[in-house]
């Protein structure tokens, strides 16, 4: 009896013992990550998640003296799917931070929401202007960009450094393809360029013949804006219509991106854009990550990786700063948009008063190095806001740059 | 409008055109000649793009690796054919749906098994570059393009009207029962068409692949516009489907060129147009 | 036992009704969430059915009426603060306006044909909505589209919404219903069998199919108004072929013909996209099986399977009198 009793004691006190943690910390800190994971967008979001995940491990996967739990939903690239995700996180999972997205409109779709649950939501990729412009979210922090925030250096430098007096643009037509068009209209015409001819191809282009056609031959330059598959197209194009010879091309950031460079050959070499990462940055942080990530990984990160991974730091130094207490979703939204990352791989980042990061603009130009493609820096613009050197109350009083504004005076 | 322009424009209408007609070629036997819609087209023509990349990276020659996609897929075709296709003749959302679940499955092997990173295939030295004739670029791929859809569309035409075989493949889409009862081994040659359609399809992934890229959603982006091609031009003809693609090019480009606000309907609203008119496409037989 | 076959669907609808009215009180907000999707996807699935079950034409730009739908609610509930009355009327009447010219074009054309046209057709709608920013805001979508205004209840929280949304599906539900037993409904069926007949019998099967088509649209931008209040937000996605293609699956998965069997479908589809995605980075690889399986071993669908087998338990062989 006594026998039966004991053992009964000892395995009530060793299950109690097994049910208790190991310290009497709270609970990890839970990091909810959507992002597309399956459909034409899973590369990205793939490496997005990577990114993370490689801050994680090389952090002991601990923030703040905290277990950190990352939990990926797969928003299949659709917004309504987002949207249930996010519910799922929020109020099954009980994360205490969201992380995601790579589409605009789901990025639009997502803010309300987030606000709603006053939860903080950091968006690494999602750059659509008016997030941190027209129409802020009080809970969505953006760590990574806004679409025109490198187009206005870069127009800046199209006029003054390169020299072109007139420009031809061609875009993909969609938003963030005329935010990055028109950014670089504005400061480019401001220096005393002109863009004669704004051209805009529908989403699933194969064949951009009929809008290389049309580019007006007086032209110095040309300014494109591709993304994923159609940046893996374009610059062939353009070359074997004999256009890469007469018109310099140059673009926005995504054209030349390090997501698409390893499949492009020759013909993108030259090729100048502006972006506020670049993988052949020359600073010893930035070195170390590409060599880790490309060991890890077997690809050269690109800004998705990166902003990524910055973004999971962010959420560390935030942590740090409210001494772990994440639970506290005021004070730890505050702390979030105070973090200041003095060396990220891209360099300085902090946010402005609108909640958009003031980094650096790097103009980079396509070079062959040891048999590959990089994007090799020529230029920094240090601290670019998404303001550029404007006001921001003058700023914000213009339209959203779109297919007409700026007006295109000169065509 | 100068001379340059117009021949400029024609000339990428036409070489456009030809890429749908690869496109659109296996399709047009699958769909036009055999009634199937098949929403796995775009994954044949995916899945082509990627094999040949594989046999390239491998060290292959460019057409080395055509042949050997057009196989592969060939064989992929037939079996989806011979275990689910076939019994569903005549029944459209059955065919859909099967289709379209393999197109899924496809989708994502394709994602586990090559990656989602967008790939080109490096083209031999002797198609890349261009031709120039006073002052217009003539890129010696699109030449190509056309090339190739000229010879397949040669051959096509050649076995069906000129060979027994041909014979035989229009018997039997023409009306089973009768091919049947004149000896012909029906099953055999079904087969064999929905193998060529899914071949045709695996060679304009390659092909269409140098010139567009190999990404994931490629598949589901083409789609579109094989359907609207064989529609257009009417099923069940292999002259609609040629005078269908030539002309989808030629609008699109055209318009594009012209009216580039209206870029997002060049496509779909001429062909609502001719079906609203005629129904059963352009050279079609109801 | 042939009373089982006969009693059954009526005691499935007695459980289905305890478990929708009863069982959310107790549910937490994300399932509440979930239920809803799949109640706007089970109206828009029904109202596909009228088309593909009962009269026998499958459609691949159902997913346009959605869109007109949601786009009404998108644009009257943010630009102008309309409330839902408003936004209903619009909505439906929208879907209404564009079947009634898309099926002008549509009808022209039967079996595959019909298919195709309607697959251009849903897809100028969705280039409309891509292109038309200045109404639509193209690409970047409409959100912050609030909750239902002008009603005597808040529906904020996610039961009442639910609540609300189960009594819209109630009475799409039963004005489908009538209709698929009206007269009207029956000659539907007739010109499915077979339309030559139906002809030569003096019905007037343009004008009923036409009828069925407009319906039908209508049936879809009444479930898009709900789309766009359940989600906040509009997008192009909404007209896409893919969400076309994903509601006649649902009308395949529960049985057509039966508008119980696509809602049902709906549910299903609903809670695998939903679900198993959560588990698996896959579900795209299961999503697919589900589409093959369904017509390899269920072509009637889930209901159709049901049926099957109730009745063939029903004709169990008479047991030979025990042996003494």
């Amino acid at each position: 009896m006594a026998r039966k009793l004991t053992v009964i004691i000892l395995a009530v006190l060793v299950v109690i013992a097994a049910g208790l943690p190991a310290d009497a910390q709270k609970g990890p800190i839970k990091i909810g990550v959507i992002s597309p994971m399956s459909g034409g967008a899973a590369q990205a979001g793939k490496d997005m998640v990577n990114g993370m995940q490689m801050w994680l491990d090389e952090n002991g996967g601990q923030m703040a003296g905290r277990k950190v739990e990352m939990i990926v939903e797969d928003s299949q690239g659709q917004p309504n799917i987002a949207l249930t995700k996010l519910q799922k996180l929020v109020e099954r999972d009980k994360v205490q931070v969201l992380v995601g997205e790579l589409f605009a409109h789901i990025g639009y779709a997502m803010a309300p929401k987030v606000d709603e649950y006053r939860i903080p939501m950091l968006y690494p990729v999602i750059a659509a202007d008016d997030l941190t412009q027209r129409k802020p979210a009080k809970w969505v922090v953006r760590t990574g960009w806004a679409s025109s925030q490198p187009s206005h250096p870069f127009g800046e430098y199209a006029a003054k450094v390169l020299g072109y007096k007139k420009i031809v643009t061609l875009g993909i037509d969609y938003a963030f393809g005329w935010e990055v068009i028109g950014g670089f209209q504005k400061t480019f015409e401001e220096n005393g360029g002109q863009s004669i001819q704004k051209l805009g191809a529908p989403l699933n282009t194969t064949d951009f013949a009929p809008y290389l056609s049309q580019i007006k031959r007086d032209a110095d330059a040309v300014f494109a804006l591709m993304v994923s598959g159609s940046a893996l197209r374009f610059p062939r194009q353009y070359q074997d219509a004999g256009l890469k010879a007469k018109f310099p091309l140059i673009g926005g950031g995504t054209t030349f991106d390090e997501f698409v460079l390893p499949s492009l050959g020759d013909e993108a070499i030259g090729g100048m854009t502006p972006l506020q990462y670049s993988a052949a940055l020359d600073n010893p942080v930035n070195k170390r990550f590409v060599a880790e990530y490309r060991k890890k990984y077997g690809k050269v990160p690109s800004y998705f990786s990166e902003t990524s991974y910055t973004s999971t730091r962010w959420i560390a130094e935030a942590a740090k700063a409210v001494g772990g207490d994440v639970e506290n979703r005021e004070k730890f939204l505050e702390a979030l948009r105070h973090v200041e990352i003095p060396d990220s791989p891209r360099g300085p980042v902090k946010l402005d008063a609108h909640g958009n990061p003031v980094q650096n603009i790097y103009i980079r130009k396509v070079e062959k190095k040891d048999g590959e493609l990089w994007n090799t820096v020529i230029h920094t613009y240090p601290a670019v806001s998404q303001f550029w050197k404007y006001k921001p109350e003058e700023f914000l009083k213009q339209p959203v740059y779109d297919r007409n504004f700026p007006p295109c005076k000169y065509c | 409008m100068t001379f340059e322009f117009l021949v400029g424009q024609i000339f990428n209408g036409v070489s456009y055109g030809a890429l749908l007609f690869l496109l659109a070629g296996g399709l047009s036997l699958i769909f036009g000649m055999m009634r199937i819609v098949n929403m796995t087209h775009g994954s044949y023509y995916l899945l082509g793009g990627y094999v040949a990349l594989t046999v390239m990276w491998r060290g292959g020659p460019f057409l080395l690796a055509i042949v050997i996609a057009a196989l592969a897929i060939a064989l992929i075709g037939i079996g989806e054919w011979n275990a689910f296709l076939k019994r569903l003749s005549g029944q459209e959302l059955g065919q859909v749906l099967t289709t379209m679940g393999f197109a899924l499955i496809f989708q994502d092997l394709a994602l586990v098994l090559w990656g989602g990173d967008p790939q080109t295939i490096k083209l031999p030295a002797f198609l890349s570059g261009s031709w120039v004739i006073r002052e217009s670029f003539f890129p010696v791929y699109r030449v190509f393009i056309v090339g190739v859809a000229a010879a397949v569309a040669l051959v096509l035409w050649l076995v069906l009207e000129k060979t027994r075989l041909g014979a035989m493949m229009r018997a039997t889409v023409d009306d089973p029962e009768m091919a049947r009862g004149v000896g012909i081994n029906v099953f055999r040659i079904s087969m064999g068409v929905f193998a060529l359609g899914a071949m045709l399809a695996s060679v304009a992934g390659v092909v269409a692949g140098g010139f567009v890229g190999v990404y994931p959603g490629a598949d589901f982006e083409i789609l579109p516009f094989a359907f609207v091609v064989v529609i257009v031009g009417g099923m069940g003809s292999l002259k609609g489907a040629l005078v269908g693609s030539l002309l989808v090019g030629l609008l699109d480009n055209f318009g594009k060129a012209l009216f580039p606000e209206l870029s997002y309907f060049t496509l779909f609203a001429p062909m609502a147009a001719i079906l609203a008119v005629r129904p059963t496409g352009l050279f079609g037989r109801a | 036992m042939d009373r089982l076959v006969r009693r059954a669907p009526r005691a499935a609808a007695v459980v289905v009704a305890v478990l929708l009215l009863g069982l959310p009180p107790f549910q937490s907000s994300f399932t509440l969430s979930l239920l809803t999707q799949a109640l706007v996807w089970a109206m828009l699935a029904m109202s596909l059915d009228i088309l593909l079950g009962y009269t026998g034409l499958a459609s691949l730009g159902h997913a346009a009426y959605l869109a007109l739908g949601a786009y009404s609610v998108g644009i009257l509930a943010t630009r102008h603060g309309a409330n839902f009355w408003v936004t209903l009327a619009v909505g439906v009447a929208l879907a209404v306006l564009g079947a009634a010219i898309f099926g002008l074009v549509a009808l022209r054309a039967t079996g595959v044909y019909f298919l195709m046209i309607t697959l251009a057709l849903g897809m100028v709608v969705w280039g409309l909505a891509h292109r038309w920013v200045s109404m639509t805001s193209g690409d970047n979508g409409i959100a912050g589209v609030p909750r239902p205004r002008g009603l005597p209840w808040a529906l904020t929280g996610a039961l009442p919404f639910y609540y609300f949304v189960l009594a819209a599906f109630v009475l799409a539900f039963l004005v489908l219903w009538t209709v698929v037993h009206s007269p009207f409904g029956k000659t539907l069926v007739g010109i499915r069998e077979s339309e030559s007949r139906m002809r030569t019998l003096g019905y007037n099967v343009w004008l009923h199919k036409y009828i069925g088509f407009v319906i039908a649209g209508a049936g879809g931008g009444f479930a898009g108004v709900f789309w766009a209040y359940y989600n906040g937000f509009v997008s192009p996605a909404d007209a896409e072929l893919a969400t076309s293609v994903e509601i006649l699956l649902m009308v395949a998965l529960g049985g057509r013909g039966t508008l119980f069997g696509p809602a049902l479908g709906a549910f299903v589809i609903v809670l695998l996209k939903n679900l198993v995605s959560v588990y698996t980075h896959r579900w795209l690889l299961i999503l697919g099986a589900v589409y093959i399986g369904t017509i390899v071993y269920a072509p009637e669908g889930i209901v159709g399977l049901l049926r099957d087998r109730l009745k063939a338990r029903g004709r169990a062989p008479l047991r030979p009198a025990p042996s003494p």
